[in-house]
């Protein structure tokens, strides 16, 4: 009866919002209005961020017909392979990464979480999620203006809404924009499977993915990552207006490329509550619980490490000088995470192991995510080195004194690397050690100058909004294991556990004989 | 009749075959299986979480013999396996009751 009610609750939460396929004029606020209104702005001066590609006009006056902005070809075929890319990295990338590393008779159900996860992430993602998360509403939450994607495509007139950049006059469609940060919310609820893998019932997963995708994912994203797009900053005038519709995080100057806070340390923390809740597995300490295929881990993490400059280069939204940095810091820096957690655990123990250079690689892609388009390439070659002995550490000290069983190290991995990694960002953007800085002034896209770049003061909004997205995604996370488990309940039973995970939910077995 | 079976180490299989075929034992049966005696396992380390795997492979030789060849195959399991170092496994002599050909029906030493 619980079970029914839930899945009732939750089928009528999701049909909630009526259906609004209009295909009327499009919304007017946007994640990033760049529609047919939108001002060609006189070019700035030599800023870093190249608008180059800005019409050169004198600022328009409010009643003058600006040009229509149309979308950048290379642009948006950039980030058109960028979102394939970033599938890519979860399936396979990161079913297979985390597949291997359980063992085989829990192999499937692995892949199926991560799978399943994606495609329901996906689904509601288009259903209410890009809304909530790239409209204008308040600071911690959008709007409903993009419910079913509503207006963002005019099928009578034959017209796309676009997406800003973080270049004036520069768009992308809005679909593709879309389409991009739709698998930046699956994959970062496929991540969290990991810390509770081997045990947890299917459905839970499933119902834990909804609540948690709603109150978390989508308000850390509004928060950090939503503005009105270099294109809103007009006049100097505008300038307060516009900075009070982004999201609060945005708001405080935070920096966060591609997720360190939205998607890593989000989902790890999300993963540790995860595993505290669910408890450990059975015979966790005593019985032999290997990995049953490297070999798989080690695809899983190539395809990830592949798929990652999608991840990264792509959040720069242009095929630019900033996309080319975020990408070689991306090669950079988990190379040299590979480094030097080979070389750690080599010290350690006495031997470098395939798991630790495959971990490695992971924790410098995880620390350079926030830094990518935000540090110089001598701070990414930096973080990644920091990165690699950090999440060592956090795999096994920091694992030890937690005492969870967080079976893949996702907050070992995530957390401590996505925490390592934002708040480096605030130090290696500094103009003073090679960083790009940050903006000062959208109006005119100047960046703060070497003079005024304070490193401390950007380390503490970068602490901040790694404080908010812990607390929040904690509280959160709380919240709904435990409603799932009051109406569910979180595992399997020991017999199904034991039996293995593939049978026992699935009906299936990975490998016969 | 004897049912030899031996545990050998895995790399010596190809000598000691040679040496029963030497000896004119016609068949042998194989098996692979997992074992320790006094030798010691090894450790695997993934991340955090140690192993000590005290199991080691070995191979398992099985050879039905007429009684008055049973010391001579004794000897070529011997030579053929031995490396000298701890692990080199044992032989052990069981006695044999019955065998049968399965195609022709013969039993006893005509069917071995």
């Amino acid at each position: 009866m619980k079970k029914f009610l839930a899945s009732l609750a939750l089928g009528f939460s999701l049909l909630a919002a009526a259906p609004a396929f209009s295909a009327d004029a499009p919304a007017a606020a946007a994640a990033a209005p760049a529609a047919t209104e939108a001002k060609a702005d006189a070019a700035p001066a030599a800023a870093a961020p190249a608008a180059a590609g800005a019409p050169a006009a004198a600022a328009a006056a409010p009643a003058e017909a600006a040009p229509v902005l149309v979308p950048n070809k290379g642009d948006t075929a950039w980030m058109m392979v960028s979102t394939i890319l970033v599938i890519l990295m979860v399936v396979p990338g990161l079913a297979l990464f985390y597949g291997g590393l359980v063992r085989s008779k829990n192999m499937l159900s692995v892949l199926m979480q991560v799978m399943v996860t994606f495609s329901l992430i996906t689904v509601l993602w288009f259903i209410y999620g890009y809304s909530l998360a790239f409209t204008e509403g308040n600071a911690y939450f959008g709007g409903l203006d993009r419910l079913f994607m509503k207006g963002i495509w005019d099928n009578a007139a034959g017209t796309f809404a676009n997406a800003a950049t973080f270049s004036k006059g520069v768009v992308i469609p809005e679909l593709t924009f879309a389409g991009f940060q739709a698998t930046f919310a699956g994959i970062t609820c496929a991540l969290i499977v990991g810390a509770f893998a081997e045990r947890i019932k299917f459905s839970a997963v499933l119902m834990f993915m909804v609540l948690w995708f709603t109150f978390s994912y989508l308000p850390i994203a509004h928060m950090v990552w939503f503005w009105m797009g270099p294109d809103a900053y007009s006049a100097k005038e505008v300038v307060d207006e516009m900075n009070s519709k982004a999201g609060l995080i945005w708001q405080w100057g935070a920096l966060d490329f591609a997720g360190g806070t939205v998607v890593h340390i989000n989902a790890a923390v999300a993963g540790l509550v995860g595993a505290f809740m669910v408890g450990k597995r059975v015979g966790y300490g005593r019985e032999a619980m290997a990995p049953h295929s490297l070999t798989l881990t080690m695809v899983g993490a190539s395809l990830l490490w592949v798929g990652w400059f999608g991840f990264n280069a792509g959040s720069a939204l242009e095929a630019n000088g900033f996309a080319a940095l975020a990408f070689a810091n991306t090669l950079l820096a988990t190379a040299a995470a590979v480094l030097s957690w080979c070389v750690g655990e080599a010290l350690m123990r006495g031997k470098a192991s395939m798991l630790g250079a495959a971990s490695g690689a992971v924790a410098g892609l995880v620390a350079i995510t926030p830094a990518a388009g935000n540090v110089g390439i001598g701070g990414g070659l930096i973080i990644g080195l920091i990165a690699g002995f950090a999440c060592l550490w956090g795999v096994n000290g920091l694992k030890k004194m937690l005492g969870a069983d967080d079976t893949l190290d996702v907050f070992g991995v995530h957390g401590v690397g996505g925490i390592v990694g934002a708040l480096l960002t605030g130090v290696f953007s500094s103009p003073s050690l090679g960083g790009p800085s940050a903006m000062g002034d959208w109006v005119t896209a100047t960046m703060i100058t070497s003079a005024d770049f304070s490193i401390a003061s950007q380390v503490w909004i970068q602490a901040k909004a790694i404080m908010v997205t812990i607390v929040w995604s904690g509280v959160v996370s709380l919240v709904s294991f435990k409603l799932v488990d009051l109406t569910i309940g979180l595992r399997v039973t020991e017999e199904e556990e034991r039996e293995g995970l593939d049978i026992s939910s699935h009906g299936e077995t990975a490998y016969h004989g | 009749m004897k049912l030899v079976t031996a545990i050998i180490k895995p790399f010596k299989l190809d000598e000691v075959r040679e040496a029963l075929s030497g000896i004119g034992v016609q068949g042998i049966t194989v098996t692979e299986v997992k074992g320790f005696g006094r030798q010691k396992g090894h450790t695997e380390l993934y991340r955090g979480a140690e192993y000590v795997v005290d199991f080691l492979p070995k191979v398992k030789i099985e050879a039905a013999v007429a009684a008055d060849l049973v010391e001579r195959v004794i000897e070529a399991i011997e030579a053929g396996a031995r490396t000298g170092k701890i692990g080199d496994g044992k032989i052990f002599v069981y006695d044999l009751e019955q065998v049968v050909r399965i195609r022709t029906g013969e039993t006893g030493t005509e069917a071995l």
